[in-house]
């Protein structure tokens, strides 16, 4: 079937299995291996990315799904003015160790600083449920942002 | 964090937390891990696993896989009767894919190469194979009993690094044995006013690296390529040169970033299938294991434990006996190295009079178990402290208190023969006690608990270096420490500027390519920056004299590095190239070791509700007892994680068996930690006694904290009234313990 969508700001036409899932479609059609695959069972959150702006985990969404829509990867995220201000804070906290969850991770960051939130640390800690980190502890990331949310 | 620096030597580069060097390319999605690598002509490999834990092949019909479109080859054991096809580092024990029988549930059976992933799986789906199941072994008591059937009738052959000495043979279906002996048991035992004794259980555990094993394997003639994310790379190359005949150096072995790897990369995986596979197809291919291969593919040990302390009235510990049975399922892997580091920590870092440890190394029809991060001491050191918790009980003595008087002291023996204690212990309990309130009132269902133990780290200590200083002032360092997340980059990067006397900044890392990389024998046991760290840094003081031999001084600045270079090559080419080299003093075996002991000392505070059993971690305290923090905030952080993987330890993983088959084989039935599990308080210190063997007296971390963090939940649940001898500490196990302890009269709530 033909997919039109615009990922990262561009417009996209491409042919796809009706069953063809948005992780593969972004890492093999388009090379954009920023998305990770991990559980493959939408619990690790390293495959999110943005549709529309909500953090989805797309080794669970078909890739028709997002024909019309708009698809922002870390690819996309990080031309983005503002994703300076999440880099600075994740490496001033070290929030990352290996990096494979880290895209997912600044996806799902960046759609709830936009939605407003993240006004207490209980708040990050349960929003983010849905992204895994084996590495960290989760302190550091927990700790950038909360900076990034203005939580003293 | 806290860092409890002692009298430490001011440096530019060394105990600074210098950004990590890979965060651009990681936050930006830019960094290249196997599975988004392409190789040209790359096929994609898909691996038929058995559907049961024991049994005959009666006969695998590959004919309509091989005739789906996209399909290149199916590559059965039959393909394989040019090679001595077994292998595994520690005993030669496992074939590249099952040959006649399968010993457990997720053995590789058959393997298909395809144009896609897709026309892999569908021919995977079209392999017809005929079993004829026998019964299995699903627990260490079955393999032991009398007459139990033998997982394997094969000769016992060692592989190349088994490491552990004169490997005895097998004893039906015990392949290694690990024992210590000192002083007189029976009798210290025989006149002890207090013996605590007990029978504990360790579940099997999942180490979850994010990423699942990859590999990309290219068979050329007899050149063999493989881009892998192993943790050894040159251990996988001389494992790989063995099994398929070519010379060593005929293996290239690249390693980019690593997404996790705690141990799960270790040693060789699924790199000789891989390379068995692209032989066959005449091309490259990629295998990419799915999570629920990957939990097939290694694992932690599951345990069964019978343990007991004697100590005078007063509480003075003199003696404990330890045998444990370590299920490492159908194959070694790594179980004897993991049977044997869990024997040196089984009698915990006290002054024993006298102690017998007997830890065996168990085959069953489980799938194989391995490292995990902080083996052997994780299995051992919750049921060791929790009895010495019992014996402070019972003595009448705080149990901070008794670990004061009871601990070694720096210099004295821990293991006869071994490398004396290199760690101030007591020091380092007292600190995490204070940091979880030891002193404080508590609450009611709230308990406290500390939990001490070493752990032998730093492996064969073997390691080299190269560092290239370009025409253009930086440096290029080449080591074959693999970059899995832990910082070694930027830890290594910074030792090699301190040498030099420049900026971090200008010093790049990359990772392994064993054509160019000089050998380093791995990345585990804590030891890359001490040991490949002591490497890089003899390397970049080699550049150092070169520089002021070309000089003709000392007294020279590395803003004059560019001119003498110039002056010495009389153009504004060349490099220099500066050594080093890490060999073992003395023979470097495992009996003379360890390298060093890398502390294990935690405390935590818990709560518990009784009428859910569910157990809350309110404050952890872990010591990162470095000698020199090369990079405190990248220690701080490797802390935490493993004060997570700990508390996951502890409190609720655990791989589900029945008959042999894994029934939680995805991560919606194994829970991992999350954000909602990070204690309100979290606590790391750093201790700083410049007393390690790396450069600048550093030592290992990372490890410590996952071996103590489950002792000292465990005691603290005890300490809230809940005394539990088997992990995890579920809700539903914690409920039930609380019944039978309201029946038999013990609930004190």
């Amino acid at each position: 079937m033909r997919l039109e969508l615009k990922v990262n700001g561009r417009d996209v036409v491409r042919e796809v299995k009706p069953q063809e899932l948005l992780l593969d479609f972004l890492r093999e059609s388009l090379g954009l291996t920023g998305a990770k695959r991990s559980c493959d069972v939408q619990v690790c959150g390293a495959c999110t990315v943005l549709v529309d702006g909500l953090a989805v985990s797309s080794c669970c969404f078909l890739a028709a799904h997002a024909n019309g829509r708009e698809v922002t990867t870390i690819e996309g995220l990080a031309e983005r003015k503002e994703f300076a201000q999440l880099e600075e804070a994740f490496t001033r906290h070290a929030a990352l160790q290996c990096g494979f969850c880290t895209p997912g991770m600044l996806l799902t960051v960046s759609s709830l600083l936009e939605s407003g939130e993240l006004g207490s640390e209980e708040q990050i800690k349960e929003s983010l449920d849905g992204n895994l980190c084996r590495c960290t502890g989760y302190r550091g990331i927990v700790d950038a942002v909360a900076d990034l949310a203005g939580i003293a | 964090m806290t860092t409890l620096a002692g009298e430490t030597t001011t440096r530019a580069q060394i105990g600074v937390s210098r950004p990590r060097r890979d965060a651009r390319e990681k936050l930006r999605g830019q960094a290249q891990f196997v599975g988004d690598m392409l190789v040209p002509r790359m096929l994609h490999g898909r691996v038929l696993r058995s559907p049961i834990a024991h049994g005959r092949i009666v006969s695998i019909d590959t004919s309509a896989a091989e005739a789906m479109p996209g399909v290149v080859c199916v590559l059965t054991g039959a393909d394989l009767q040019d090679i001595d096809p077994y292998y595994g580092h520690a005993i030669k024990d496992r074939p590249i894919i099952a040959i006649d029988k399968v010993r457990f549930h997720g053995e590789p059976v058959a393997a298909v190469a395809a144009e896609t992933p897709a026309a892999a799986a569908a021919a995977v789906d079209a392999i017809v194979v005929e079993y004829e199941e026998l019964p299995a072994i699903a627990d260490v008591g079955q393999a032991t009993a009398p007459g139990a059937p033998l997982v394997t009738d094969r000769e016992a052959k060692p592989g190349l690094f088994h490491g552990l000495g004169e490997l005895e043979p097998r004893d039906r279906n015990v392949c290694y044995r690990y024992r210590l002996d000192k002083g007189e048991v029976e009798a210290v035992f025989a006149h002890a006013d207090i013996v605590v004794e007990g029978e504990y259980e360790f579940p099997a555990v999942y180490q979850y690296a994010m990423e699942t094993h990859t590999v990309i394997a290219q068979v050329e003639g007899d050149e063999i390529s493989l881009w892998a994310n192993c943790q050894h790379p040159f251990l996988v190359r001389a494992e790989i040169a063995d099994l398929f005949r070519v010379p060593v150096a005929n293996v290239r072995i690249q390693v980019p970033y690593l997404g996790g790897g705690f141990g799960s990369k270790s040693y060789t995986k699924m790199e000789p299938l891989t390379v068995a596979l692209a032989r066959k197809a005449g091309r490259p291919v990629k295998i990419q294991n799915r999570v629920g291969e990957s939990m097939v593919t290694t694992r932690r040990h599951n345990m069964r434990c019978r343990m007991r302390t004697a100590a005078t009235a007063d509480g003075r510990l003199l003696a404990r006996e330890v045998t444990a049975l370590f299920d490492t399922g159908a194959y070694a892997d790594n179980g004897p190295r993991v049977v044997a580091t869990a024997g040196d920590a089984a009698p915990g870092p006290y002054r024993w009079e006298a102690y017998r440890v007997d830890v065996s190394c168990v085959y069953t029809n489980l799938a194989p178990a391995g490292s995990y991060r902080a083996f052997g001491a994780t299995h051992m050191q919750w049921i060791g402290e929790s009895q010495v918790d019992e014996v402070a009980r019972r003595a009448g003595v705080d149990r901070v208190e008794i670990r004061r008087r009871n601990l070694l002291t720096p210099g004295e023996e821990v293991r006869m023969d071994g490398k004396p204690l290199d760690a101030d212990l007591v020091g380092d309990v007292e600190k995490v006690a204070e940091a979880v309130g030891w002193e404080e009132p508590k609450p009611p269902l709230v308990g406290r608990g500390v939990s001490v133990g070493v752990l032998a780290a730093g492996a064969h200590p073997v390691s080299s270096a190269v560092c290239r200083l370009e025409a253009d002032g930086r440096v290029v360092v080449l080591v074959g420490t693999t970059e899995m997340g832990q910082g070694s980059r930027t830890a290594l990067a910074q030792i090699a500027a301190e040498e030099l006397g420049i900026d971090s900044e200008r010093v790049t890392v990359r990772g392994a390519d064993t054509r160019f990389t000089p050998f380093d024998r791995s990345t585990g046991a804590s030891r890359s920056t001490t040991v490949a760290g002591l490497a890089v840094q003899r390397a970049a003081a080699d550049i150092r004299e070169q520089l002021e031999r070309i000089a003709g001084t000392s007294d020279i600045d590395p803003d004059d590095y560019l001119a003498l270079m110039r002056k010495h090559f009389g153009f504004a080419g060349g490099e220099l190239i500066g050594r080093g080299e890490v060999a073992p003093v003395g023979s470097g075996s495992y009996a003379e070791g360890p390298v060093f002991w890398e502390v294990c000392v935690g405390a935590a505070e818990v709560e518990v509700d009784p009428d859910t059993g569910f157990v809350r971690v309110r404050r952890t305290a872990t010591v990162a007892d470095v000698g020199r923090a090369i990079n405190p905030q990248l220690i701080e952080r490797q802390d935490e994680g493993a004060t997570l993987q700990g508390i996951g330890n502890a409190l609720f993983e655990e791989m589900v068996y029945k008959e042999g088959m894994l029934l939680n084989d995805t991560l919606l039935d194994y829970r991992v930690p999350s954000f909602t599990d990070v204690p309100e308080s979290m606590t790391c210190l750093i201790v700083e006694n410049e007393d390690g063997p790396g450069p600048y007296g550093a030592k290992g971390c990372g490890e410590g904290a996952l071996a103590a963090v489950p002792g000292a939940i465990v005691n603290a649940l005890a300490d809230a009234g809940v005394p539990m001898n088997e992990l995890p500490l579920t809700p539903e196990r914690v409920w039930r313990r609380i019944q039978e302890l309201k029946k038999e009269g013990k609930w004190q709530q």
